[in-house]
């Protein structure tokens, strides 16, 4: 229980770090990023390079495991149809992080020094995903 | 193009990629952030401790952060109201999709889901066409 949690609170800040250090917690980098008709910067596509290809052997391990490696259950997600919802979902997803340049991860690593623009964008994401919930009873 | 950036944001990325390694090799989870936040109002008792203990290292990030560096702070340049409905979007949207950046964009495709492959593709697709929309036309 210990192990689990401390595991996962120091891959939360390495993963904040990640975000902070690559670009992505920083709108302007973002939108540039998206601007492919415009003036285009490529360097957040750096971001997924180093990012899939380190996990991309991870996963490779986990896939052969059936507990983690302080015994934990394995959760790995079990869906595999392309259906509406994930497809709806993605664009919804798109344009809001299009709009403002901000997606989940970078949002929270951004809360305590982002002011109240930040916050905002948190508060609407959270009753984004409380209507979901509502929505999905 | 001025501030192309290709190694901090390769070592940053290589950093989430060690983030996501040590969720799934160690907790056994994938390092979804939208699904982390999102799913612990229907999480399992035991699960809610490591969610939030992963969501606080996120929070505490920007001090870590700046323990070697310069300070950090995100600007938005944008209306509040935009900010609103970009929110309440990306909100809905990550909860729908059943991912975002991070769980169908690394952890996804790292893992060779067909399912998130496709879901990166159209919300990549979907921001590339909102900022064309919102900063070339009109």
């Amino acid at each position: 229980m210990f192990k689990k949690n401390l595991s996962a609170l120091f891959a939360g800040l390495l993963f904040g770090i990640g975000l902070i250090l690559s670009g992505m917690t920083n709108p302007a980098k973002v939108i540039g990023f998206l601007d492919i008709f415009g003036d285009w910067d490529p360097s957040l596509m750096f971001v997924m390079i180093g990012a899939i290809g380190v996990s991309f052997f991870a996963f490779r391990k986990a896939s052969g495991l059936s507990l983690s490696l302080i015994k934990e259950q394995m959760q790995l997600p079990t869906a595999r149809q392309i259906d509406l919802p994930l497809i709806i979902g993605a664009v919804l997803f798109g344009i809001g992080w299009g709009l403002v340049g901000l997606c989940p991860g970078p949002a929270i690593a951004s809360i305590a020094t982002g002011g109240f623009e930040v916050l905002l964008f948190v508060i609407a994401m959270l009753i984004g995903m409380a209507i979901y919930r509502l929505l999905k009873r | 193009m001025e501030d192309f950036t290709p190694i901090a944001s390769l070592i940053g990325g290589i950093l989430i990629g060690l983030s996501a390694s040590m969720m799934i090799l160690l907790n056994g989870r994938i390092a979804g952030v939208s699904g982390i936040l999102g799913g612990i109002a229907d999480a399992h008792k035991s699960d809610v401790p490591w969610r939030m203990a992963f969501l606080a290292g996120l929070v505490l990030s920007p001090f870590a952060y700046m323990l070697f560096s310069q300070p950090f702070a995100a600007k938005l340049a944008v209306p509040d109201l935009q900010i609103i409905i970009a929110g309440l979007l990306v909100g809905i949207g990550s909860r729908y999709g059943s991912g975002c950046t991070s769980g169908h964009g690394v952890c996804g495709i790292a893992r060779m889901s067909r399912r998130s492959i496709i879901a990166t593709a159209v919300f990549m697709a979907a921001g590339i066409a909102t900022v064309y929309i919102t900063h070339h036309m009109g």
